[in-house]
């Protein structure tokens, strides 16, 4: 439940610091890090979360997107990227870097939550 | 230990976004910042347009002086009905931005040289070309000569504010995919930016000089001047100029002066002043294209099935994607008017309007000339001119450098022009010499008033009117009318010069060397009403030699696509605009007609293997149309490629600089006279004299095999051997259309080459309720992740023409072609 939990969490914020598109693309490396804060999982499984809750986002939002464009970019980008001619590899990439940095800063946000429940726990001594 | 774990897994992370936030150097393109491009709200996704896109629209701006309905018809194509001209141009400028952003700010971006700032220092060179040529400073020039007529700067500046207002409301995830790709922000709109644009136009169609000027000095130099004439004639004798031939022209009110050292100081072999210095530098300018031209012609109702007149032009340019052409319709109670316009300037180029239709093709004409000028030292303040030392005015350039330093450098501007080559920015042809360069571009020009005027043009005297404002480059604007006037007219400052002026680099010391004065405009040649029932351009010479004033070298000149227009216009009657439209596609090659026997008569078969025989067949059945099917098409231009190869590399090579190839007239008109064997000899083998006929065999050996080649690889079809293609203006092969089934070529009338043709068609028939036809090789949006990205170019291909839809404003909104609506108000 905590981990289905924190994949829709860090889709949905990921999702919403998207929409300020002043901010840089990888703004939502933040979210990512305090939902990895807020709820206590396992190493692998904060990384699991982080990287799937944009992976996903990322892949659904590059999907409608290239299905409402009957594929005409993606199959001009993919090319340019030497992805041969494959609009579901672009997906793939794209829900892949996404999920990277996600995850990442999911991995980060674990750490700092390890680092502040160890100064909690020697200031309760 | 848990504060290393963070700080590792931190490190980590920011490196990650740093690499992938990063322009990566991949030989000398750059990456995109991949997340940024990759990344769903923000990157190249969002530029992904829904094949069912929205393009209604309402536009609140206080700019605006009234209330502007756009209608935008199924082929994206706008129809702006405005209530008053500032308004329209407003919107123009708005809905070029909307679909071709990028393309209008790339463009003048180039122009003004400031590529650097894009794509960083390997742009430097490009850069310093066109700021030394003049570029900036000529805009500047007709940005001061315009703003002295109200009605030309009010569109001018209409358009910028409408241009503004849609940058200004753009937001970051919606500017155009190639910024994503570049990763480069929209800046402002000028004014200035129209006028670079305009200039860009002028270096494209009269700019070749500034290397052709260059060549032919060496080739007079090295070949001496009697070969050097025989190779690059004055006389072309198969011309059918504009002016039909034995026409009166009036006495000239302007004689120049010759000068009288001319035979020794500028036309002699032995020219002293040449300075032949090695040099490092490798930067050889890309110089416009050679087939830089055009068709027009216009036939009056004497011969025409309707008893109307039908118009027509094609223009040829390098093929784009997004294309140098927009199309739409601009009206307001003033003017109605519809055609192709050019995204970065306001106004219909080539179009029709209520009254009239006019179209425009290259004069050709040679108004840039190079000249040696000498300075006193190094810091090149002072220059001599007739004994005396001048000031030369200073002007600074200072161009940035994406992730670099600024180069800021001083060039000087002397009565010659400014200075575009010396020892710190060179070109091999240029040889360490000092050279400025003069140019009708860059001497205040104003030229969008005749495009504004002929929006309006409602008979002959508005047209010649508007035409009369055109000064760079010089044009051929052909004219219909309603009422049933046909007229052609070739416009622009044109120099009067003395025989020769401006073939070579000139003294720049001297101002007899100058230009001495412009031809009268009423004096340029022109045509109205002819009985012969038609007037046509190819690009051509202009008059026949009994024209007072001296046009240029004939390499100007393309010669056989006037010859063939004119002689089926000629047999023509009863013409419909179908006919027009099957002549503006015709893939007859008449260059071939006349070439064909002049080989074949030195083919000698009983020397030919079975295979060669085959090929020589393929050639001799060949019906002379360069269809896409066409073997014999292929075989022919092979040969004859091969055959001037044959005779001039040999020459060609043993020279160390740049030399002009001889046009194909050059080699072809001599033979018909039986002349060919000039130059034929190859230098190479010692103790033998080859005869053209040796030269034809030895063609034709070395084209068969190469015949061979093809076949084997299926690439003998003349279409897959001249594989068209509509390149994107970064050269991206995605984003371009490759491999097109076109016919056509170099002096054929569908004068589609590989990269390089009749970019926009149309046919315009003059009846009470105009009927017009249009298509070119692109399509209105600009987006490559756009439906409307190339549109016509299918049927571009084909040959077909989409009918122009040409309404009053209630009958456009009540069209069922129309799909959209975009509203403007203040």
């Amino acid at each position: 439940m905590k981990l289905l939990t924190s994949i829709i969490l860090t889709a949905y914020l990921g999702y919403v610091v998207g929409v300020y598109t002043n901010f840089p693309w990888w703004f939502f490396v933040f979210s990512s890090a305090l939902i990895a804060l807020a709820i206590r999982q396992s190493a692998f499984t904060t990384f699991f979360a982080g990287f799937t809750g944009m992976f996903l986002l990322w892949v659904l939002l590059a999907f409608f997107k290239d299905v409402s464009n009957e594929h005409l970019l993606s199959q001009k980008v993919a090319p340019m990227l030497s992805l041969g001619h494959s609009s579901v590899i672009l997906i793939l990439v794209t829900g892949l870097v996404g999920g990277l940095v996600s995850g990442m800063g999911a991995l980060t946000g674990y750490h700092l939550r390890r680092i502040a429940r160890a100064i909690v726990s020697i200031n309760l001594e | 230990m848990r504060f290393v774990y963070f700080l590792i897994s931190l490190t980590c992370t920011v490196s990650l976004i740093w690499a992938l936030n990063h322009q990566w150097q991949i030989g000398n393109m750059k990456s995109p910042r991949l997340g940024y491009f990759l990344s769903p709200q923000q990157g190249f996704w969002q530029n992904a347009e829904s094949a069912a896109a929205d393009y209604n629209l309402n536009v609140k701006s206080p700019q605006l002086k009234g209330k502007v309905d756009v209608f935008i018809d199924q082929k994206l194509i706008p129809h702006v009905y405005a209530e008053n001209d500032f308004d329209s141009y407003f919107v123009q400028g708005f809905i070029h931005a909307r679909f071709r952003l990028w393309q209008m700010e790339f463009q003048t971006h180039v122009a003004a040289g400031r590529l650097s700032e894009i794509i960083g220092k390997e742009g430097l060179n490009t850069d310093r070309f066109f700021r030394r040529l003049g570029m900036v400073y000529g805009a500047e020039q007709a940005m001061q000569a315009t703003d002295m007529d109200s009605s030309s700067k009010m569109a001018i500046d209409a358009y910028a504010a409408g241009v503004n207002a849609y940058i200004n409301n753009l937001k970051p995830e919606e500017i155009p995919f190639e910024y994503k790709l570049l990763d480069y922000q929209p800046e402002k709109w000028t004014s200035l930016k129209t006028y670079l644009f305009m200039m860009f136009m002028a270096f494209d169609l009269s700019g070749r000089d500034v290397g052709t000027d260059l060549q032919m000095t060496n080739a007079k130099n090295y070949f001496g001047w009697d070969n050097f004439r025989q190779l690059y004639p004055l006389v072309q004798d198969s011309l059918d100029p504009i002016i039909p031939t034995g026409t009166a022209f009036s006495k000239p009110a302007l004689r120049p002066q010759t000068p009288s050292d001319l035979a020794v100081r500028y036309l002699s072999s032995n020219d002293s002043s040449v300075a032949t210095a090695s040099l490092n530098e490798k930067f050889k300018p890309k110089l416009p294209d050679a087939n830089n031209g055009s068709n027009n012609w216009a036939v009056s109702g004497s011969k025409t099935q309707s008893k109307s007149p039908i118009l027509c032009n094609d223009p040829h340019l390098g093929l784009n994607l997004p294309s140098l052409w927009f199309e739409m319709q601009l009206s307001t109670p003033n003017y109605n008017t519809y055609g192709a316009s050019f995204p970065g300037a306001p106004a219909i180029v080539i179009g029709f309007n209520d009254s009239i239709a006019w179209g425009v093709t290259n004069a050709g004409r040679d108004v840039m000339d190079i000249y040696n000028v000498r300075f006193k030292d190094e810091l090149k303040k002072e220059y001599l001119m007739n004994g005396n030392w001048i000031m030369a005015d200073q002007r600074q350039e200072v161009i940035q450098v994406k992730d670099g330093a600024n180069l800021s450098e001083i060039v000087p501007i002397t009565k010659f022009g400014p200075v575009l080559y010396d020892k710190e920015f060179n070109s091999p042809d240029a040889r360490g010499l000092t050279l400025s360069v003069k140019w009708t571009a860059t001497t205040g020009n104003a030229g969008i008033k005749a495009f504004l005027l002929l929006n309006r043009a409602k008979n002959y005297e508005d047209y010649v009117e508007a035409v009369s404002h055109w000064t760079c480059p010089g044009q051929n604007f052909v004219f219909a009318s309603k009422g049933g006037d046909i007229a052609i007219r070739q416009q622009g400052s044109f120099i009067a010069k003395w025989k020769h002026q401006g073939d070579f680099i000139m003294p720049g010391t001297d101002s007899f060397y100058q230009w001495q004065g412009f031809i009268p405009m009423q004096e340029n040649p022109a045509m109205m009403n002819p009985l012969r029932g038609f007037v046509s351009s190819a690009n051509q010479k202009p008059v026949d030699s009994t024209y007072p004033y001296y046009l240029g070298s004939a390499g100007h000149f393309p010669l056989y696509r006037g010859i063939i227009i004119n002689q089926r216009l000629s047999a023509m009657n009863n013409i419909t605009p179908q006919d027009m439209m099957k002549l503006q596609t015709s893939n007859y090659n008449v260059f071939a007609e006349m070439a064909r026997p002049a080989l074949v008569k030195y083919i000698d078969k009983n020397t030919l293997t079975p295979n060669e025989k085959k090929f020589i067949a393929e050639l001799e059945n060949w019906n002379l149309q360069n269809n896409p099917q066409e073997k014999g098409a292929t075989v022919f231009q092979c040969i004859w490629d091969s055959l001037e190869s044959v005779i001039w590399s040999d020459e060609m090579a043993a020279s160390k600089l740049t030399l002009p190839w001889p046009d194909s007239y050059s080699l072809l008109e001599r033979m018909l006279k039986g002349k060919g064997d000039f130059m034929a000899d190859d230098i190479q083998t010692k103790g033998k004299v080859e005869t053209i006929q040796d030269a034809v065999m030895a063609a034709c050996r070395k084209a068969i095999k190469h015949l061979e080649t093809l076949e084997t690889g299926n690439k003998i079809t003349w279409s897959a051997f001249k594989d068209t293609y509509i390149q994107h203006l970064l050269k991206i092969p995605a984003l371009s259309r490759l491999h097109l089934a076109i016919g056509g070529g170099e002096n054929i009338i569908n004068a589609t080459k590989s990269n390089h043709g009749p970019g926009w068609r149309m046919v315009v028939h003059l009846t009470p309720e105009t009927e017009a036809y249009c298509v070119y090789a692109g399509g209105q949006s600009g987006n490559p992740g756009s439906v409307y990205y190339d549109t016509f170019v299918n049927n571009w291909v084909e040959g077909t023409y989409n009918k122009a839809l040409f309404l009053k404003r209630d009958a456009a909104a009540a069209s069922d072609q129309i799909k959209w609506k975009m509203t403007f108000s203040n």
